[in-house]
Formats: C-alpha cells, sequence, structure tokens
C-alpha cells in the first residue's frame, strides 16, 4: 500500500474514532431530534402504521423516535 | 474517558434519599427553592414542550393541585426546554394551576438523574424521596394520588 493511502485510512479511522467519544443526548436534551423535520420518515402516518407492523407481527417497539424522549411508555 | 462521564454525571434521586435541592426562577422572575417547601408534600415533574406525554400530565397535575394545595400539597413542573418561547407557547395551550419553574442549562434534571421525559418525583414533608415516576401513564394516577393522600395524613 503506498504512503498517501496508509496515511488517508489512518485519517479516516482517526474520524471514526473520534465519534465514538461522543456523549448521548440526555433525556431532557432531545428538543431537536424531537421535531419532525428530524424524523426519518418524512410522513408520520406512514411511520405510524409501519410501525404498528413491527408492533403487532415482529413484537418490536421502541426506538422509532423520540417522542416521549425515550422513557419506553409510548 | 467513559468511566470519567459518568462520574461526572453522577447525582440522582432516589426513593429513600434526601431530594436534591434546586432553586429556580418562575416566568415572573420568583425564585422558588425546594428547601422553602420543607413541610409541604411536593411533586416535581420534569416537562418539556416537546414531549408528547407531557401535554397529557397537565390536566391531572391541575387536579391534583387544586384538590391537594390547601392540605399542603405542591406541584412545581422544572421545564427543561432551551428555548422559553417553546414552553410559553406550549403553556398557552395547556394551561398550569401548578408551579412552573424554568432550567434551561439542565442542571437539575442532572441532579436527579432524570432518565426518560417525563419524570417526576414524589418527595415528603421532610425532603426525601418518596416515589419516582418514569413516564406518564393513566395506570399509575390513582397509585400516585393515594400516596398523595397518604403523606398528607402522616405529614
Amino acid at each position: 500500500m503506498s504512503r498517501q493511502r496508509l496515511e488517508l485510512l489512518l485519517a479516516l479511522t482517526l474520524t471514526l474514532a473520534g465519534c465514538a467519544t461522543l456523549q448521548a443526548p440526555k433525556p431532557w436534551e432531545k428538543d431537536r431530534l424531537a421535531r419532525p423535520e428530524m424524523q426519518f420518515d418524512a410522513d408520520p402516518l406512514d411511520a405510524k402504521l409501519t410501525q404498528h407492523i413491527y408492533d403487532s407481527k415482529e413484537a418490536a417497539t421502541g426506538g422509532n423516535g423520540v417522542g416521549g424522549g425515550g422513557c419506553g411508555c409510548n | 474517558m467513559m468511566a470519567l462521564s459518568f462520574v461526572a454525571g453522577a447525582g440522582s434521586a432516589e426513593v429513600g434519599e434526601p431530594a436534591p435541592p434546586f432553586s429556580l426562577t418562575t416566568a415572573d422572575g420568583k425564585t422558588m427553592a425546594l428547601a422553602d417547601l420543607r413541610g409541604r408534600v411536593v411533586y416535581v415533574d420534569f416537562w418539556a414542550s416537546w414531549c408528547a406525554p407531557c401535554r397529557r400530565s397537565f390536566p391531572w397535575m391541575n387536579e391534583m393541585q387544586q384538590r391537594y394545595g390547601d392540605r399542603g400539597f405542591t406541584v412545581i413542573a422544572v421545564n427543561v426546554d432551551r428555548r422559553r418561547a417553546d414552553a410559553e407557547q406550549f403553556l398557552q395551550s395547556n394551561s398550569a394551576r401548578f408551579a412552573v419553574v424554568y432550567d434551561d442549562r439542565g442542571a437539575t434534571p442532572q441532579a436527579y438523574s432524570v432518565k426518560g421525559m417525563p419524570s417526576s418525583y414524589l418527595i415528603d414533608a421532610r425532603g426525601t424521596v418518596v416515589d419516582v415516576e418514569l413516564g406518564f401513564r393513566d395506570d399509575r394516577k390513582g397509585a400516585i394520588e393515594d400516596q398523595i393522600r397518604s403523606l398528607l395524613s402522616n405529614r
């Protein structure tokens, strides 16, 4: 591997590692994350229906937003 | 790094422990300190404008304050919004007939190590945490009210 490539690899690795030291936001700091424009799904109704399928068919719940701020109480 | 950050975040409000003290201001600039409410049963609620279950908790907290306020019960709702305007907008559509104080720096929820929004702490007349509620659930209303009643009668 050329020296240049090694340097690039090193730089990328260090950049990735940098993310690991970021602290997750505390429950009371999720205001910006809770905004509608921060959701993965553009359509709330569509997202709700999809989530219902996960809930009912796969017994999977939560992790789909910060509506309740992560209290797990839906 | 991880271990250090945990130590830095130490401090919490567990059942049976003294409630972490705080002194915060209301919308009209009055200071409200937990220590001043010694002798009263206090329900400290952490809320934010962006928190959906918080909206449902307001009518219930109004009801509790109205029903037990005369008998020595106080609701303090600590707002943790970073923008005061967000909180004010929320309060316009969700009237609060109890004390609302503001902590936009998050020092108080840090001291109580709030694990989710909303979180509430029932504190007895001696300043001890009696109950910690994570989230606002309709099926807990009765149990909390029972506790308020028994704390008031044993004050």
